[in-house]
């Protein structure tokens, strides 16, 4: 029997189906990768094995036993572990003392332990590496060492299942390797390990099985090769749907209609350069999140740049708009926008949709629009406020409610709607079709074509759904971990990037 | 261990408690009582630090545990015959199950929910003895029939010696595998948590801790005034002077709260003739601690004992 069994997990956050009726087991020995675009619900996932968020229905058994809905201690004792994406290592305590918290008793009678204890702690510091770091204070350690700590700490509990999220985000190539090795040493002892990733590709040869997801459901499951070369996993991650397994480049040209996008690229780039990114660099403490990313966008031209999570768009974005500090430049119609306030940035004419749409949950749809349109004089304001509900006609049916008891895909267009009402002169769009369903995603790229003809709005588009970017955009830039690696019009994009990123 | 012997942490205490010691007999009495509110005062701070510092938990009710400790010991001496050793210890009996009953169910709440909690659990408190003014004497407060002791230099020694106990316990559970966990528990529940740990017991023995100190120290104060009155134990004033004296000290120090506490005792005092305005100087001083210092006086010699070793 499987020691990790989950059946009909279900969770709801307000309108967003978050994990639907969802279903698999790993046995001892086995790497079980769950597999998912951004927002398909894996990290939830992890979250309701681990008792983190509660499951609204089904069962999660560990050797036989239920523990959904269990305490999150109490599933720890049971033997269920989680390296969190997130390092939040304590900063007083040395390496050593982080890892010994691991190994402590869950009592409040023992005030000190054994010297073994601190003999142990040493072992997993060798163990995963961090021997000759120790004795150091995390924030002196370098990002990929604090990454080993967490792991370090959860090898400390010795869980029958380990629960990964995300382990190898933002971490370069070898270091992927030896955690990759380390990960595959773990399963020979015979731990059961369940591995979130966002690329299949990237974990192939890692994992055993493979459980892909998407917008909270299981759409494929088994072997890497097997799920790599299913038709629903293919739709998921092309966007469209093709009749072969490999598509040939002709085809998703044609399926896209890019044919005109290079004379389109060549149009757009006559007219001035509207925004102009030169950011050298953007760091998050130690890691690297963004490295020369140069970008022009031209006036009335849709520009996207593509990667997958974690690449960095929102970090682009957030830089753009003044949320996260930069090396570097970024100017706006010859002005340098460096230094500024999002609110300033923003009374320039550049418009975010953020990719976690930060919404004003329990305001209304309508107030929500206003708050969008809160500069505009009254009648302005009531015909902004007539042409966003032209154009997402759902958001007039729905104006007088609460923004949370939205679906995703309402929330989504609310996101833009609400931008608009600042009457941007550049859109920014981060992630638009996050998670939503394809007939949601035709109803924005309906509203995005709509508002290019009728008004030639700039919009600059972040995306990892490349069939959607290419499909609207004039020109594209790609981005990996950080990097750009690639530009130009969509339809070389698909020539010369294409097969590589897809 | 001789190495631990030769560490300034280690000696440093030491020596200042030695120096401490002999102050009664150079010091007026004046100067004595003063010392002796700020060293009751200092074991408000610390037991506060306790649940701030180490738990991460903002509790605006430091008075409500003080004012239980003070009003249950000072109610058992006017109204029994017991030895006042044991009306210490049932006013510190009234303070850990009152911290109980508040912490049971506030601990649930998370971030500004628990510290609202607290605050309004002072409100409260000081209601109910305006309220009960015949048992508990009101505004005015209670004349006590017995003092811990009469002269000053007695009452200086009961407050450095109980001052220092609180001191060496709570140095030693902050440092032990208890201090570990809460202080994991205060910087991310979730991990913590995950980590096997039931973070709400950790919180509610933290609390229960500071709850056991507070009562004391508040039991103590009233047998050395001589008084209960809530301007001395219950009042939010003093509830924000508390805060104020651990912030300027240095958050997770005991140490630190002791300096702080000392010093805005000895400041209040010094800055006395300035009237109503006193309270307006310690308040933008500490204002400016907080600024330019968030690590509090602790963290700055921390800082420049370290530079120099």
């Amino acid at each position: 029997m499987s020691i990790l069994q989950v059946s009909g997990l279900s969770k709801r956050f307000g309108g967003l189906r978050a994990v639907n009726d969802l279903a698999f087991s790993v046995d001892r020995g086995e790497i079980l990768g769950l597999i998912g675009p951004n927002g398909s619900g894996k990290s939830t996932t992890l979250s309701l094995i681990m008792g983190i968020v509660r499951p609204d229905a089904g069962s999660v058994r560990l050797d036989g036993r239920e523990a959904a809905g269990r305490r999150t201690y109490r599933i720890a004792e049971r033997g269920i572990g989680m390296v969190f994406q997130h390092s939040r290592p304590l900063k007083r305590q040395t390496v050593l003392e982080n890892i010994k918290l691991a190994l402590l008793p869950n009592t409040i009678f023992q005030l000190f332990s054994k010297p073994d204890v601190m003999r142990r702690a040493r072992e997993i510091a060798e163990r995963v590496g961090l021997g000759e770091v120790a004795d150091a204070l995390p924030e002196s350690l370098a990002y990929a060492d604090l990454r080993r700590l967490e792991v370090a700490k959860t090898i400390a509990l010795n869980p029958a299942v380990l629960l990964l999220d995300e382990p190898f985000a933002g971490l370069a190539p070898n270091e992927v390797r030896e955690f990759s090795e380390l990960v595959t040493q773990l399963r020979d002892e015979g731990h059961a390990i369940v591995l979130v990733d966002h690329n299949v590709k990237a974990v192939a040869s890692l994992v055993d099985r493979v459980v892909a997801m998407y917008v909270g459901e299981k759409i494929a499951e088994g072997t890497p090769a097997e799920v790599t070369g299913d038709a629903r996993v293919r739709e998921v991650y092309f966007g469209g749907t093709f009749d072969e397994a490999e598509p040939g480049k002709e085809q998703i040209k044609e399926a896209l209609d890019v044919e005109s996008s290079a004379e389109a690229a060549a149009k757009a780039e006559a007219r001035p350069v509207m925004l102009d990114v030169k950011i050298e660099s953007v760091r998050y403490g130690k890691a690297q999140a963004l490295r020369d990313a140069n970008i022009q966008v031209h006036e009335g031209e849709f520009v996207s740049v593509v990667g997958l999570n974690g690449a960095g768009k929102s970090t682009l974005f957030k830089s753009i708009l003044g949320f996260v500090a930069y090396d570097g430049d970024v100017v706006w119609q010859g002005t340098s926008l460096r230094g500024r306030t999002p609110a300033a940035v923003t009374d320039y004419g550049l418009g975010l949709c953020p990719e976690t749409r930060e919404l004003f949950r329990y305001m209304s749809v309508r107030e929500n629009l206003e708050m969008g349109g809160q500069r505009l004089a009254k009648p302005e304001l009531r015909e902004s406020l007539e042409r966003v509900f032209e154009l997402f006609p759902v958001l007039r049916e729905r104006q007088k409610q609460a923004a949370f008891t939205l679906s995703g895909g309402e929330q989504q267009q609310l996101t833009i709607a609400r931008a608009l009402m600042q009457r941007p002169k550049l859109l920014i769009l981060d992630e638009p079709t996050l998670g939503l369903a394809p007939l949601i995603i035709e109803n924005i790229s309906t509203a995005l074509e709509r508002l290019r003809d009728e008004t030639g709005l700039t919009i600059l588009l972040g995306e990892q759904n490349v069939t959607f970017a290419l499909k609207h955009s004039d020109r594209i830039y790609l981005l990996e971990t950080g990097d750009l690696t690639w530009q130009g019009d969509a339809e070389s994009f698909i020539e010369e990037a294409g097969a590589d990123f897809l | 261990m001789t190495q631990m012997l030769r560490s300034p942490k280690l000696w440093l205490p030491l020596v200042a408690v030695a120096v401490l010691a002999v102050f009664p007999h150079f010091m007026g009495y004046y100067f004595l009582g003063v010392l002796t509110v700020a060293y009751y005062f200092a074991v408000y701070a610390m037991s506060w630090d306790l649940l701030f510092g180490y738990s991460g938990e903002v509790n605006f009710g430091p008075t409500f545990l003080v004012g239980l400790g003070a009003y249950g010991a000072a109610l058992l001496n006017t109204n029994t015959a017991l030895p006042l050793w044991l009306c210490v210890v049932g006013g510190t009996a009234t303070a850990v199950v009152g911290g109980l009953l508040l912490a049971g169910p506030a601990l649930r709440l998370r971030g500004p929910y628990f510290g609202l909690v607290t605050l309004v659990s002072v409100l409260i408190l000081s209601k109910f003895i305006t309220i009960f003014a015949g048992v508990t004497g009101g505004e005015i407060g209670l004349a006590l029939p017995n003092v811990l002791s009469i002269s000053s230099s007695g009452n200086y020694y009961w407050a450095l010696g109980f001052m220092v106990v609180s001191g060496v316990v709570m140095t030693v559970i902050a440092n032990s595998n208890i201090g570990l966990i809460l202080e994991a528990s205060g910087q991310d529940p979730t991990e913590t948590e995950a980590l096997g740990f039931s973070v709400t017991k950790f919180k509610l023995l933290a609390f229960i801790l500071s709850s056991l100190f507070s009562g004391i120290a508040g039991a103590m104060t009233v047998f050395y005034l001589g008084t209960a009155s809530p301007g001395t134990v219950v009042a939010l004033t003093v509830t924000i002077q508390i805060i104020i004296a651990t912030v300027l000290g240095g958050r997770r120090s005991i140490a630190g709260s002791i300096i702080g506490a000392v010093f805005l005792i000895v400041a209040g005092e010094i800055l006395r003739p300035l009237g109503q305005l006193s309270t307006a100087v310690v308040a933008a001083l500490a204002l400016l601690v907080l600024l330019f210092y968030p690590d509090g006086f602790f963290g700055v010699l921390a800082r420049v004992a370290g530079g120099r070793r």
